[in-house]
């Protein structure tokens, strides 16, 4: 079966490249990801069970894939208005913007992270006009989804990019034919085939915001109970030198983090399937 | 089990990644020594790393320049200064982890406890090997307060009260901080006569008044200062003369309160790594020389308080407010007792911090 399977493709080196793959994965990814849960194993279960279930590591996932989950949310929304823009229309200065959609890629978080607070603090440029409307940004659960929808963006708007430009117009142009209002284009015709795609940067963006620290720190406050991340208890446990507790935690926010993207696959494979089926 | 093996190193590395970018681990600043010149010597150059705290940075960059000249003219052995910053714990945790200190300079000794306790590197009663619990400079907790001091703070009291923001890191993540936890229970327990309960309770009530904990000690001079959030920065006297000096005094004033705690930042040799590249007798020499005249001179112009004043500048003196003191091991038994008993996980700190968030 695997040499029909390899017999088929049209280049040659499927067992190198497999081997190679493997190799490479096992080294890069499960050797240390396997380090981890052995050393989380040490602790026995009465003590891994005490360490993340603990009431602040508890309210600190809330916080971490509740504002993970939100930011990604609106990530998936507002990356969509800004691929369609960049995709479908021609203005000037077009290129600029396409180009600084990387940026909270190439920017140190720890920079993201301070130059968020330094204008959302309650002195800072948009913080003192927010302040007096009762909204505070900087050192709140908002201030920590702001940076995670900063540094989500780029995820979303770079795999929708390309579904969007390989999106016919001509399609579009047919359900109108057909007789479809707008929002019956938007849901029936583009939304579909564009799904896969959305789901993968909607997956991208939770999975960095989940293990987001660098720039979260700055901004969040760090408030035990209120504004700390699950990161920020890893560091911490690592400064009292509890490193089987560190791992623990790790080794929960890496289950946890490994279903939601399993999941968020499984609809994808769902939402393909479908699409097709229609076809 | 108990050492860390490189893989699980590499994983936790891997897996809280991003989160080092943060925190300003900048290694290897390198400070070269005057070369040989000409000198009758034929003595092997050796080098010499030295894994310290932030804020010692500018001590050291003109420490090393200034040892590196006295050595080779006492030994005519020329010696290379390899220094590396970061945040206290994380330094102590390259360290257990491979880095092939030479000397370690850090902020508590509670982390260096660690590094022997962990490796072997060198004793465990390493603190006894050099003067004044190997200090050869220490500091103390002071208030730093915008001008004019607006909220009138003068002591410890004046945090406790209504409407005044306090900003101070986490001890929990930032090694330095634990004495500015300390400082305000030890001033509590003066006060109060030795009542546990009501230190304790005069502790929560300042933590209710800080509405931001920073991640570490530049990270929370960064809120007050920058972003003008909070009344009054309780930080080390060095890291306030130092903000002082860079900012200004027109902008921020130093309030010393009444009775503080000693902060001290030994020093070790870690013996092993040392002797491994032959580098025993220049590591030795080089934590002694801080107890010179000259180390002596500098730790003071660089607003650490020196452990003989006889040496110092009597302009950098000046800086430095008498004050009453007192120390982590008379009022709190030592730092393996006050780390278990107040910042590991479920200690005071954090049951404090658990009461304050339900009562919110």
């Amino acid at each position: 079966m695997s040499k029909n399977f390899a017999k088929r493709q049209v280049l040659p080196g499927f067992g190198i490249t497999m081997g190679y793959t493997v190799t490479y994965l096992s080294l890069i990814v499960l050797v240390p990801l396997a380090a981890l849960f052995l050393k989380s194993a040490g602790l026995g279960v009465a003590d891994f069970w005490k360490a993340v279930s603990s009431p602040r590591v508890v309210a600190s996932y809330k916080l971490t894939f509740g504002a993970s989950l939100v930011a990604a949310t609106i990530n998936a929304i507002f990356g969509f208005v800004v691929a369609w823009t960049l995709v479908r229309y021609k203005f000037p200065g077009k290129r600029i913007i396409d180009a600084m959609i990387d940026l909270p890629f190439a920017l140190p978080t720890a920079v993201s992270g301070i130059a968020l607070t330094a204008v959302y603090s309650s002195h800072g440029w948009f913080g003192q006009y927010l302040e007096p409307l009762g909204i505070k940004v900087a050192y709140t659960p908002i201030g920590i989804t702001l940076a995670l929808v900063f540094i989500g963006l780029p995820f979303v708007v770079r795999t929708l990019q390309p579904a969007l430009a390989d999106l016919e117009r001509e399609s579009e142009e047919a359900a109108a034919s057909l007789g479809a209002n707008r929002f019956q284009t938007f849901t029936r015709v583009i939304l579909p085939t564009i799904l896969p795609a959305l789901l993968t940067g909607f997956a991208l963006s939770l999975a960095r915001a989940i293990g987001e620290y660098g720039s979260v720190v700055f901004i969040s406050g760090n408030m035990p109970m209120r504004t700390e991340i699950t990161s920020l208890l890893i560091i911490s446990k690592l400064e009292q030198y509890d490193t089987a507790g560190a791992a623990a935690i790790s080794v929960v926010m890496l289950i946890a983090s490994f279903g939601l993207l399993l999941s968020i696959n499984l609809l994808q494979h769902l939402a393909g399937r479908r699409y097709q089926g229609a076809l | 089990m108990k050492s860390i093996s490189p893989i699980v190193a590499f994983t936790l590395l891997a897996t809280v990644a991003p989160l080092l970018a943060g925190c300003g681990s900048s290694t290897a600043a390198s400070k070269s020594g005057s070369e040989p010149a000409g000198a009758a010597s034929s003595k092997e150059p050796v080098t010499l790393l030295n894994v310290s705290y932030d804020p010692t940075r500018e001590l050291y960059e003109e420490f090393n320049a200034d040892f590196a000249k006295h050595y080779e003219e006492e030994t005519g052995t020329p010696v290379t200064i390899e220094q590396s910053h970061g945040g206290a714990g994380k330094q102590a945790r390259a360290v257990i982890d491979g880095l092939k200190a030479d000397v370690v300079t850090l902020a508590i000794a509670y982390d260096i406890d660690q590094i022997a306790e962990l490796t072997g590197l060198f004793p465990k009663d390493w603190q006894k090997r050099l003067d004044n619990n190997s200090c050869p400079y220490t500091s103390t907790i002071v208030f730093l307060v915008r001008s004019g001091n607006p909220k009138q703070i003068k002591d410890w009291d004046d945090l406790v009260k209504d409407g005044v923001e306090v900003i101070t890191p986490n001890p929990k993540t930032s090694g330095g901080a634990r004495y500015n936890y300390l400082g305000a229970w030890g001033y509590a327990l003066k006060k109060f006569g030795n009542d546990e309960q009501k230190a304790r309770d005069f502790v929560k009530k300042l933590y209710e008044n800080v509405p931001v904990l920073g991640s570490g000690a530049r990270d929370s001079t960064t809120t007050f200062v920058q972003r003008e959030q909070g009344d009054v920065l309780i930080t080390w006297e060095n890291e306030a003369l130092l903000a002082l000096k860079e900012l200004g005094p027109e902008k921020f004033e130093i309030v010393t309160p009444s009775v503080s705690i000693l902060a001290e930042p030994p020093v070790t040799v870690v013996d092993k790594n040392a002797a491994a590249h032959g580098a025993q007798e220049a590591a030795v020499a080089y934590l002694k020389y801080l107890y010179s005249p000259a180390g002596q001179r500098l730790a003071a112009k660089h607003f650490y308080r020196p452990s003989l004043k006889e040496h110092a500048a009597p302009e950098d003196l000046e800086r430095f407010k008498e004050i009453e003191l007192f120390n982590v091991d008379e009022v709190f038994g030592g730092w393996p007792e006050a780390q278990a008993k107040h910042f590991n996980d479920g200690g005071l700190f954090d049951v404090i911090q658990e009461e304050i968030a339900s009562s919110k």
